[in-house]
């Protein structure tokens, strides 16, 4: 991505956000306490977070691609299975990555 | 200093403490997605909620649109609507301190604030405030440190930075699957980004992913 692109994604990001937050805060109760929207609502952190955590670490573009990072993932799997805290998580993952990724 | 005050002002620092030092994960996930470490700072600074900044340098990492970045990064921000509107009858404020109680609305000064609940309506608002603040604080802290160590490593592969950033989303969604349910949901999402790359440009997988929230969030279980 060019970088000026970059500076677009940063601040229309912000200011929808932003924006958010301050319709939050001044729209009345009854607008957004629909059940429904509520359990979407509830769903969608996890929908795209997961998500995130296959285009991240098994997509390359538009492939579907098992390298280091697999095993840096599956690492990390086994990490929260045994209640690791986050940062052990996530240094674990890096470092068994980056031993695979040296060893190719 | 009266017992209620103790107590609230080390559930807020504790959590502000942890939650601001995931900002290091972030800092190292931007630079390695090519934004710059002034750029990674104004976005801990200005969007100041978590989730969606990760969604926003996740999808600029895997090749995506711009606009395909910005709708994922405001599809996770608008939870904290919801959150805002629990917490404006809670603080009742008017003018700067009202657009400022909205930008420190985020899971974590929401989530002390209730938890503060059986210790009264000061004990929540003083929740609110030390969390967000502190957390605003640690997060932004934090994200310079990430971002500068990530721009000293170099080749993100090989230090292991490209799946420290899946693995930080890992971590992130992985406490908030408290039922069978949840985890239902994240392995259907995962298996329907998965199957739906080869046929959509990069990065869209991700925002279409929330189809699978609303299918299965669409009625009462």
């Amino acid at each position: 991505m060019n970088p000026s692109m970059l500076w677009v994604v940063l601040l229309a990001t912000s200011t929808l956000c932003f924006a958010i937050k301050i319709v939050g805060h001044s729209v009345p109760e009854r607008w957004l306490a629909h059940p429904r929207l509520q359990r979407i609502n509830a769903l969608v952190p996890i929908s795209l977070l997961s998500a995130l955590v296959v285009a991240q670490g098994l997509v390359v573009h538009t492939h579907v691609e098992f390298d280091h990072r697999l095993a840096g993932l599956a690492v990390a799997l086994a990490a929260l299975f045994a209640r690791a805290p986050f940062p052990v998580v996530v240094l674990a993952a890096a470092f068994t990555s980056a031993v695979v990724y040296h060893l190719h | 200093m009266s017992g209620f005050a103790k107590n609230t002002v080390r559930d807020s620092l504790s959590v502000a403490l942890t939650v601001g030092a995931y900002g290091v994960a972030f800092g190292a996930a931007s630079v390695a997605a090519g934004f710059s470490v002034l750029q990674s700072c104004l976005f801990s600074l200005l969007t100041f909620t978590g989730a969606s900044q990760f969604a926003a340098v996740g999808v600029v990492a895997s090749g995506g649109a711009p606009l395909s970045a910005i709708a994922a990064a405001t599809m996770l921000g608008t939870r904290n609507a919801l959150y805002g509107i629990q917490m404006a009858p809670l603080l009742r404020v008017r003018g700067l301190r009202r657009v400022t109680a909205a930008h420190l609305t985020i899971d974590e000064s929401t989530g002390v604030a209730l938890s503060q609940a059986p210790r009264g309506t000061a004990a929540m608002r003083l929740g609110f405030w030390l969390t967000g603040v502190g957390v605003f604080t640690f997060w932004n802290l934090f994200t310079l440190l990430g971002a500068l160590g990530a721009q000293a490593l170099g080749d993100p592969a090989s230090w292991g930075l490209d799946a420290a950033v899946p693995a930080a989303f890992l971590g992130l969604v992985w406490p908030r699957l408290e039922n069978n349910f949840l985890r239902l949901v994240a392995v259907s999402s995962m298996a329907f980004a998965l199957v739906i790359t080869p046929w959509l440009p990069a990065g869209l997988p991700i925002i279409a992913s929330a189809l699978v929230a609303a299918a299965m969030g669409w009625r009462p279980r």
